[in-house]
């Protein structure tokens, strides 16, 4: 059930994003001032807008989680943040690359936007070692799920404060998003947007579907050969149901 | 719900005055790495930023010692199936267990706050004092806040004091960076300027919301 619609959605996504770097690469102009690498721009900051949504929408799942006992709820969540963890290192690397080419360093500590990245990430990595290191599964759950609603709500406030803390500092010299962009960037942008976006709603239905398949073959290998046949399961931090 | 968190206040602070577990250790820690950061930054005297990121990256070091030992009588000595037996409020554990911390914390910068004038401060601190009071208060709720519900989700792990530190830490970022702004100009080498109001909204921001956020999601820490 979880299969359904997955290959429609996964060949969308496959188009947009093919149709994205077409533009980004034949269409849309180099940048006057930083050249080619500026293209970067359309691989980095859509990434890190998706991956800051699927962070902020684990965590409303994981409020559905808590208000309705539904195990499947923090499969869900746990799937976001696993995707999003995924996606912010490539916010990181992709960043760090672009800090290199247009800076010259690898890290620069006036990018409030990178900098935020860098903690929300840190917080994040601790997801997986907390779901790991609580043995009761109904309680792994529940914790993971406090956690992700803390997080999520972390998320916005340490934008802010941290952009707060550069834009006092130092004088902004230049503006990553929005309205700056001549309008073909701003379309490319846009397509590359939405691609990102589809490729993380595919991957966390893939990923979805995946689980419950393993579930069920579980489940059916249990009622085929009796419960003390099958290995038991593994203690791990992935949910299961 | 005031009698409940009273109760367990009481509770909290008779035990801490009877076996003195976690403010001598976390000033005692507070004293050390003052004298750490001398020999770390080979300075005789700080000002200035150095001297608020001083000052507070110590204090928020001291108060994951004690957030580590906040749960751990409960956990061990039975105290949450005690609590969860009694027919009272769930976040009256919270909120007692959150001025709990706060006391100790406060306990701690009476000491701590002091030793840093004489040891490592350059300016003098008497004129910086009311403002350097009321940013201490307003970061103490946030970091009680935040420890305390990091303290009750890592108290049930297995690697309880691993936990702590990693999942406070990154949150607390927003405090240490709006608290150590806001004490810069306070340490300024030609005596304290002004302090800086906005970092001030900040902290009060980020306590509200958190400590919103904390009530609703204590009780799902407790269930069993």
């Amino acid at each position: 059930m979880y299969g359904k619609g997955l290959r429609p959605l996964a060949i969308t996504t496959a188009l947009v994003l093919t149709g994205a770097f077409a533009l980004v690469f034949f269409w849309a102009p180099n940048d006057a001032d930083q050249g080619l690498i500026q293209k970067i721009f359309y691989v980095h900051v859509p990434m890190g807008i998706v991956a800051l949504g699927g962070f902020v929408a684990a965590g409303i799942m994981a409020v559905q989680h808590l208000r309705t006992g539904d195990a499947r709820w923090d499969l869900r969540s746990y799937v976001a943040i696993h995707l999003s963890i995924v996606l912010a290192v490539g916010v990181l690397i992709t960043g760090m690359i672009w800090a290199k080419a247009s800076w010259g360093a690898w890290w620069v500590w006036e990018e409030p936007m990178l900098v935020s990245f860098l903690v929300v990430f840190l917080l994040y990595a601790t997801y997986q070692p907390l779901r790991f290191s609580i043995e009761d599964r109904e309680r792994q759950a529940r914790y993971a799920s406090v956690f992700a609603v803390l997080a999520g709500a972390f998320v916005p406030i340490n934008f802010a404060a941290i952009r707060m803390a550069e834009a006092y500092i130092h004088p902004r010299t230049f503006a990553t998003t929005g309205g700056g962009l001549p309008g073909d960037m701003l379309i490319t942008f846009l397509v590359a947007l939405a691609g990102m976006t589809l490729l993380f709603a595919t991957l966390w239905k893939y990923e979805l579907a995946s689980k419950h398949a393993t579930f069920q073959v579980r489940a059916l290998r249990r009622r085929l050969l009796g419960e003390d046949e099958l290995a038991p399961v593994r203690r791990s931090a992935a949910p299961t149901l | 719900m005031r009698h409940a968190v009273g109760a367990l206040l009481r509770k909290d602070l008779a035990l801490e005055l009877r076996t003195r577990e976690s403010i001598p250790a976390m000033a005692l820690f507070s004293l050390t790495t003052f004298v750490i950061f001398h020999f770390g930054l080979d300075r005789r005297s700080v000002e200035g930023d150095l001297a608020s990121g001083v000052l507070w990256v110590t204090l928020l070091f001291a108060a994951i010692l004690g957030v580590n030992r906040l749960f751990v009588a409960e956990a061990e000595q039975g105290g949450f199936d005690g609590f969860l037996l009694a027919p009272v409020d769930r976040t009256a554990l919270f909120v007692a267990k959150a001025l709990a911390l706060l006391a100790f914390l406060l306990c701690v910068e009476v000491v701590a706050v002091p030793a840093f004038a004489v040891l490592l401060l350059g300016p003098a601190p008497g004129p910086a004092l009311p403002g350097l009071v009321a940013v201490l208060l307003l970061a103490d709720v946030g970091i009680c806040v935040i420890g305390t519900l990091v303290a009750a989700i890592a108290i049930r792990t297995r690697a309880r004091d691993l936990i702590v530190p990693l999942l406070a830490l990154p949150l607390l970022v927003p405090v240490v960076l709006a608290a150590a702004q806001a004490t810069a100009p306070l340490f300024a080498q030609g005596g304290a300027e002004a302090l800086p109001l906005r970092w001030i909204a900040t902290l009060a921001l980020y306590d509200g919301i958190f400590g919103a956020i904390a009530f609703a999601v204590f009780d799902f820490l407790l269930e069993d």
